[in-house]
C-alpha cells in the first residue's frame, strides 16, 4: 500500500527584544550560567510579571506577516507542570485567545505554489537550559528562562519532508525580513515541534499523530520526518496501531523515542493568567505594525525575477535569507550587474560561508567591496580566477579591493604593446610549437598562451595573448 | 463522586498518603468540600462571561528597557544545592 | 499612660512636638513585646535592632527640623508573607523555614522609605491558608482577649500584635477575609483595600485575584493614615490601578447623615450567632441614631459565595504554590530516589495538611474535564456577584454585615473540620470575589468579653466613605470595647 505523510509543525521563535517578557533582565545568548537572572523570572515567592510591549508588537508583526488575524481581546494564560526548566512550575503563555489566529505561509512545491494554513501564533516565554554533562545530577540556568518566544502552529497542511524543509525555510525568511527574531539554529532562537502521521493514500481521515520534540535544525525535521513517518508505515504494515505520543527526535542516532517525562503531561490544567490583564489590540495599533512591515520574500522573489532577470531558482535563493537578500540589493544598488552579482553571491560567497560555518553577518563583506570586486574584473582589470583568490580577504575585511589587487600583482596587464613584447619573446623561444601549430596543430597555441601567461608572471589577459598569437602566427 | 486522589495528587507532585488512615481522611475532606463546591451547579451561568481579574483593567506593559540582572551569588544563596554557578537537581536527562 | 497604648496619629503628634523620640516609642514597644509576647506569640521573628537603626533615622530627621510623614518612626509589625530583603520570610511554612528573600516587597519598600521601624514578622497561617492562625508551622497565636482563643486568621499575628499593644499598627493579606475576620476576633480595626490598590509586589501569593494587602488599626483615622502610605499605583504590579489616589484622611468627618446603608438580610440569619446579630442590629441603630438611612435587602446568592471562594482560590493557590518544589529555594527534602521523587518528598514534607488539601483541591478543579464544571462556573457566578453588588451600591452608599459568624472560636474547636472552618469567611469571601474594599471595626463585645466586628463593605474605591462611616461610628464612642485581658492564660 501507498501512504501519505501528513505534516504538522509547531515553530518556536525566539524575539528579538533587548529583554524578557516579564522582567528587564537580557535576553542576550551566551552569557555565563545564571547571570541573567531575577527574582522574576526565577519565580521567587512574591514576584509579579509585566508583559514586554515589545513582544506584542512583534507578535502581532508576525501575524501580518503571515496573513493571520489579529485577536482584539488576548488573554494570557498559565500551562501547569512541574520540570526543573520551569521555575514556577507553569509556563506562561496563551490557551484560547493567542495574538494572531487563523493566517497562511505560501511555499513553492513541485506542483506550484501552495498555501500552508497556520492555526495561531501566541507568545510564551521560554524555559531555562538544563545542563547533563555535570557528572551524575543535572544543572539548571535560569539564563533562557522568561526569553519571549512566539509559537507558530501550522495546520496539517504539509505532505512531505521537502515542503516541511520549504516551510520552515520560508518562514524563517519572513521572521528575518520582519525582524522579529535571529532565527539562530545553532543558538536555539528557532526551533520547532513536527507533528507526524500517516495515512493511505486517498484516505480522508487523518491517522493517529505523534509529536517529535528536540528537532533543533530544519535538516533534522526532515531526516525525523522521515524516520517517523517510514516507522509509523512499518506499525501498520505489521497491523498495529500507532500510539498517540510525545517522542524524543535524537539527531546523533536518527531515531525517536517515547519522552517519559510527557507521559503524565497532557493534563496541564490551563487557567487564565491572573496576575496578568488582558492584551487589548485595536484596529489603530494593527494599522500602525502594519506600516512598518517590510517587503516580504514572496514580493521581492517576483521583483526580482521581474525586474533585475534572475532565474526563479536564484531568485528564490537570495530572497528567502534576508542577509543575502540586502547584499544582492544593496550590491545591486552600486551599480554591479544583478546577473553577476546573483552568481557571486550563490557561488563564491555562499561557499565561503559553508566552508568557515557562519552567517553572511558574522564575515566583513560589504557590499561596496562586493561591487567594486564585479566591476574590476568587468572591465579586464582582473581575471575572475584572481576575483575568487581575492575574495577570502574581502571576507576578512579588506575594503580597498583595488589596491588589495594592486598589492597582490593580479592586475591584468592589458596594455597591448607590452603584451606584445612578450609575445614576440615566446614566439622566438618557441620554435617547435609554432612550426607545430603551422603545421596544423591547433593544440598548439594552448601552450604558446600558457607560456605567455608564465612570462606575464599571470598578469596578461589570457584572452588578449590567445588573440595576438593568432595574429602573429597567421 | 469518586475523585482519583492518586491522579490528583501525582499531578499536583505531592506524595499519596502513606497510611490508610490519612488517605480516608484525604478522601472524606475533599468530598465534603468537592460536595459543597458542588452547590454551584445549581445556578445557571449559561452565557456569562467569566470574570477572571476583580480588577477591570488591559493593557498594562512595560518598556522594552533593561534593568541590572542579580548578583548570582544572591541568587543562588537559598538554593538548597548548587553547583558550578548552577541550581542542582537529580538527573532529568531523557534516556535517549 | 504607657507610650504603646497611643495610637499613631497620637504618637505622630509627639514625635513633632518632640515630646518623645521614635527611639524611646520603639523601646517602649519592645518592653511590651518581651511582657506580652511569651502570652500571645504573635511574633515568628522579632528584628528590634534594625528597627531601633530605623527609629534612630527617623529622630535624625525630626532634630533636623525635617518633615515627617505621618507614619514616619512610629514601630509596626509586618506579616510573614510579605518579601523582606536579608529578613527570613516564611509564609508561616516549614517550606520556606530558612528562605531569605533577595528583595523587598513594595510595601516594604514604602515602609523602609518612611523610616517605619519593623519590629518583626508575624505569625499566620501556612501560606495565608485558614482562619485561625493554627496552621502556622511554627506556633499558635492567642487571642489576647483569651488565651485560650484563635485569633483569627489568616494575619491572626498582626491582628493580635495590634490588639496587645504589641506594635502601633500592622499589616496583613487578605484573601477572603484574612484581615477583617482576625481583626473583628482581637477587636482592631482592618481594612481590606479595592483589589488593586495596594501593590501585591513581594507578597508571597496565595490567590493572585483575592489577595490584597491591607491594615491593621487601633482606630479609623490610623487605617486612614496607613492606607495613604501602602495605596498608590505600582509598576512591578500588572494589576495595580493607576489613577489618582486621594487623601484618605480627608475623608475623616463624623457625618454620615443622609447617607445609605444596606444590611443583607442573609448575613442576620440562621447562620450567625444571636450575640453578633444583635451587636449588628445595634450598630444598625447607632447609624440611625446618628442620621444614617439604614435598611435590610436581600443580597441573592449568598449560599454560593463559600463555593466560589473555595474553587477560585485552591485553584489559583494549586499553581502559585508549585514553584515550592525544593530546587531554587526553601526546603528539599533529604531523600529521594529521582526528580519526581525529590519534587513530591519535598512538597509531601514542606507544606502542611491544609496547605495541601487545598492543593489538591485547586488541582482536582483545573484538571481535565473539570474546568468547566468548576473554576469557569466559579469565575462565571464572580460576574453575576459583581453585578449584583453594582445594583446595591445603586441604592446604598455601603453595605453593613458583621465579619464573622462568631466571635472567637476555642483552639482546636474547627482545626479537623475544613467546612466548618472554610464557613468562619461567610461574611468576608464576597468582598474579595468582587474586589471591593470592606472594613471590620468593633461594635461591642459578647457575654464572654470577646470582641464583635462589623463590616463596612464600600463599592469599588469607596474606602472614603468607608472611612467616613467608620470615624462617625467611633467618634460617637459605639466602637469603644474594653482592653483585652489575657483571660485564661497558662491553661495550654
Amino acid at each position: 500500500m501507498n501512504y501519505e505523510t501528513v505534516i504538522g509543525l509547531e515553530v518556536h521563535a525566539e524575539l528579538k527584544t533587548k529583554t524578557k517578557i516579564y522582567c528587564g533582565c537580557s535576553t542576550e545568548f551566551g552569557g555565563e550560567v545564571n547571570t541573567h537572572t531575577c527574582p522574576i523570572c526565577v519565580g521567587f515567592p512574591g514576584v509579579l510579571p509585566v508583559l514586554n510591549k515589545q513582544v506584542v508588537e512583534y507578535a502581532i508583526k508576525a501575524g501580518l506577516a503571515t496573513n493571520c488575524n489579529i485577536t482584539p481581546v488576548g488573554k494570557q494564560d498559565r500551562k501547569n507542570y512541574f520540570y526543573p526548566d520551569l521555575p514556577k512550575a507553569y509556563q506562561t503563555s496563551q490557551y484560547d485567545l493567542p495574538i494572531c489566529v487563523g493566517g497562511y505561509v505560501e511555499i513553492e512545491t513541485e506542483d506550484g505554489p501552495k498555501k500552508i494554513r497556520l492555526t495561531r501564533i501566541h507568545i510564551e516565554e521560554d524555559a531555562g537550559k538544563l545542563l547533563h554533562d555535570f557528572g551524575e545530577g543535572t544543572l539548571v540556568d535560569y539564563n533562557r528562562g522568561g526569553v519571549p518566544l512566539i509559537e507558530i502552529v501550522s495546520e496539517p497542511d504539509l505532505r512531505s519532508s521537502q515542503e516541511a524543509h520549504t516551510f520552515l525555510e520560508q518562514l524563517k525568511a519572513i521572521l528575518e525580513y520582519t525582524d522579529v527574531s535571529d532565527c539562530k539554529m545553532q543558538e536555539g532562537s528557532l526551533r520547532c515541534d513536527v507533528n507526524v502521521s500517516v495515512r493511505p493514500e486517498g484516505a480522508t481521515e487523518f491517522g493517529i499523530r505523534t509529536e517529535m520534540k528536540n528537532v533543533n535544525s530544519f535538516r533534522a525535521a526532515v531526516r525525523a520526518i522521515e524516520y517517523e513517518s517510514k516507522r509509523q508505515i512499518a506499525v501498520l504494515e505489521n497491523g498495529d496501531e500507532v500510539t498517540q505520543e510525545t517522542r524524543r527526535w535524537d539527531e546523533a542516532s536518527g531515531k525517536s523515542v517515547p519522552m517519559r517525562s510527557k507521559e503524565d503531561a497532557q493534563d496541564y490544567r490551563y487557567f487564565p493568567e491572573p496576575d496578568l490583564v488582558n492584551i487589548v489590540i485595536d484596529d489603530e495599533w494593527v494599522a500602525r505594525v502594519r506600516e512598518t512591515l517590510p517587503e516580504l520574500p514572496q514580493a521581492r522573489i517576483k521583483r526580482y525575477i521581474a525586474d533585475l532577470g534572475l532565474t526563479d531558482y536564484d531568485a528564490g535563493l537570495i530572497a528567502s535569507n534576508k542577509k543575502l537578500a540586502v547584499l544582492f540589493e544593496e550590491t545591486v544598488a552600486l551599480g554591479a550587474k544583478p546577473k553577476a552579482v546573483s552568481n557571486w553571491i550563490l557561488g563564491d560567497v555562499s561557499r565561503i560561508l559553508n566552508e568557515r560555518d557562519i552567517e553572511l553577518d558574522e564575515s566583513k563583506l560589504t557590499p561596496q567591496a562586493l561591487a567594486s570586486l564585479i566591476e574590476l574584473i568587468e572591465k579586464g582589470t582582473i581575471s575572475n580566477n584572481a576575483g575568487k583568490k581575492v575574495l577570502p580577504d574581502i571576507f576578512d575585511g579588506c575594503d580597498d579591493v583595488t589596491k588589495l589587487v594592486e598589492e597582490k600583482g593580479l592586475v591584468q596587464i592589458s596594455d597591448d604593446s607590452a603584451l606584445m613584447e612578450i609575445v614576440t619573446q615566446v614566439l622566438a623561444d618557441n620554435e617547435k610549437s609554432v612550426n607545430d601549430y603551422k603545421g596544423g596543430n591547433e593544440r598548439a597555441i594552448g601552450f604558446l598562451v600558457g607560456q605567455c601567461m608564465k612570462a606575464s608572471k599571470g598578469k596578461g589577459n589570457p584572452q588578449k595573448f590567445n588573440e595576438l598569437l593568432k595574429q602573429n602566427l597567421g | 463522586m469518586e475523585i482519583n486522589i492518586e491522579y490528583i495528587a501525582n499531578l499536583a507532585r505531592l506524595d499519596n498518603p502513606s497510611t490508610t488512615e490519612e488517605a480516608n481522611k484525604l478522601r472524606k475532606d475533599m468530598t465534603e468540600i468537592i460536595g459543597m463546591v458542588d452547590k454551584m451547579s445549581e445556578v445557571d451561568t449559561t452565557g456569562v462571561e467569566p470574570t477572571n481579574h476583580a480588577a477591570p483593567m488591559q493593557n498594562v506593559f512595560r518598556k522594552d528597557e533593561l534593568k541590572p540582572s542579580f548578583a548570582r551569588d544572591e541568587m543562588l544563596a537559598n538554593a538548597p544545592e548548587s553547583v558550578a554557578g548552577c541550581y542542582s537537581v537529580p538527573s532529568a536527562v531523557e534516556d535517549a | 499612660m504607657e507610650l504603646y497604648t497611643k495610637t499613631a496619629h497620637e504618637l505622630h503628634k509627639m514625635l513633632v512636638d518632640k515630646d518623645v523620640t521614635s527611639v524611646e516609642i520603639t523601646e517602649s514597644f519592645i518592653d511590651r513585646i518581651n511582657e506580652v509576647e511569651p502570652k500571645v506569640d504573635a511574633f515568628i521573628a522579632t528584628t528590634f535592632e534594625t528597627a531601633l537603626e530605623t527609629a534612630s533615622k527617623a529622630d535624625e530627621k525630626i532634630q533636623k527640623g525635617e518633615e515627617i510623614s505621618a507614619l514616619e518612626g512610629l514601630p509596626m509589625a509586618l506579616k510573614d508573607n510579605m518579601s523582606t530583603k536579608g529578613v527570613a520570610t516564611t509564609s508561616a511554612s516549614k517550606m520556606l523555614e530558612n528562605y531569605v528573600p533577595p528583595y523587598d516587597a513594595t510595601v516594604v519598600k514604602i515602609l523602609k522609605e518612611n523610616n517605619i521601624p519593623i519590629l518583626g514578622k508575624t505569625n499566620m497561617d501556612e501560606f495565608a491558608m485558614g482562619s485561625s492562625t493554627e496552621t502556622s508551622y511554627f506556633k499558635k497565636t492567642k487571642n489576647p482577649y483569651d488565651l485560650q482563643r484563635i485569633p483569627g486568621g489568616s494575619s491572626g499575628g498582626s491582628a493580635a500584635s495590634v490588639s496587645a499593644n504589641e506594635a502601633v499598627f500592622a499589616l496583613g493579606s487578605d484573601t477572603g477575609g484574612s484581615i477583617r475576620q482576625p481583626a473583628s476576633c482581637c477587636g482592631v480595626v482592618g481594612l481590606k483595600p479595592t483589589y488593586g490598590t495596594v501593590s501585591r509586589f513581594g507578597l508571597f501569593a496565595f490567590a493572585s485575584s483575592l489577595d490584597q494587602i491591607g491594615p491593621f488599626a487601633k482606630d479609623v483615622t490610623d487605617a486612614a493614615n496607613i492606607f495613604n502610605l501602602i495605596s498608590g499605583h505600582d509598576s512591578f504590579d500588572s494589576t495595580s490601578i493607576n489613577m489618582e489616589y486621594p487623601d484618605y484622611t480627608s475623608s475623616l468627618k463624623a457625618d454620615v447623615k443622609g447617607l445609605k446603608i444596606g444590611v443583607p438580610q442573609e448575613f442576620l440569619g440562621d447562620g450567625i450567632n444571636v450575640e453578633v446579630k444583635n451587636a449588628i442590629l445595634k450598630a444598625c441603630d447607632n447609624y440611625k441614631a446618628l442620621g444614617a438611612e439604614v435598611e435590610t435587602f436581600s443580597l441573592p446568592l449568598t449560599d454560593y459565595f463559600i463555593p466560589i471562594y473555595y474553587v477560585i482560590c485552591c485553584a489559583e493557590a494549586s499553581s502559585n504554590l508549585a514553584r515550592y518544589d525544593g530546587v531554587k529555594y526553601g526546603y528539599r527534602a533529604d531523600k529521594f530516589s529521582d526528580l519526581t521523587d525529590l519534587y513530591k518528598k519535598t512538597r509531601s514534607q514542606g507544606f502542611g495538611a491544609e496547605v495541601k488539601r487545598r492543593i489538591m483541591l485547586g488541582t482536582y478543579v483545573l484538571s481535565s474535564g473539570y474546568y468547566d464544571a468548576y473554576y469557569k462556573k466559579a469565575q462565571q457566578m464572580r460576574t453575576i456577584i459583581r453585578n449584583n453588588f453594582a445594583d446595591a451600591f445603586k441604592k446604598y452608599d455601603l453595605i453593613l454585615t458583621p465579619t464573622a459568624p462568631t466571635t472567637a472560636f476555642k483552639m482546636g474547636e474547627k482545626i479537623d473540620d475544613p467546612v466548618q472552618m472554610y464557613l468562619a469567611d461567610i461574611c468576608t469571601v464576597v468582598v474579595n470575589i468582587a474586589g471591593l474594599p470592606g472594613m471590620s471595626m468593633p461594635c461591642g463585645v459578647d457575654s464572654e468579653g470577646l470582641p464583635i466586628g462589623m463590616q463596612l463593605i464600600g463599592n469599588s474605591f469607596a474606602e472614603p466613605t468607608i472611612f467616613r462611616a467608620g470615624f462617625a461610628f467611633e467618634q460617637a464612642g459605639f466602637s469603644k470595647i474594653p482592653l483585652p485581658t489575657f483571660k485564661n492564660g497558662g491553661a495550654n
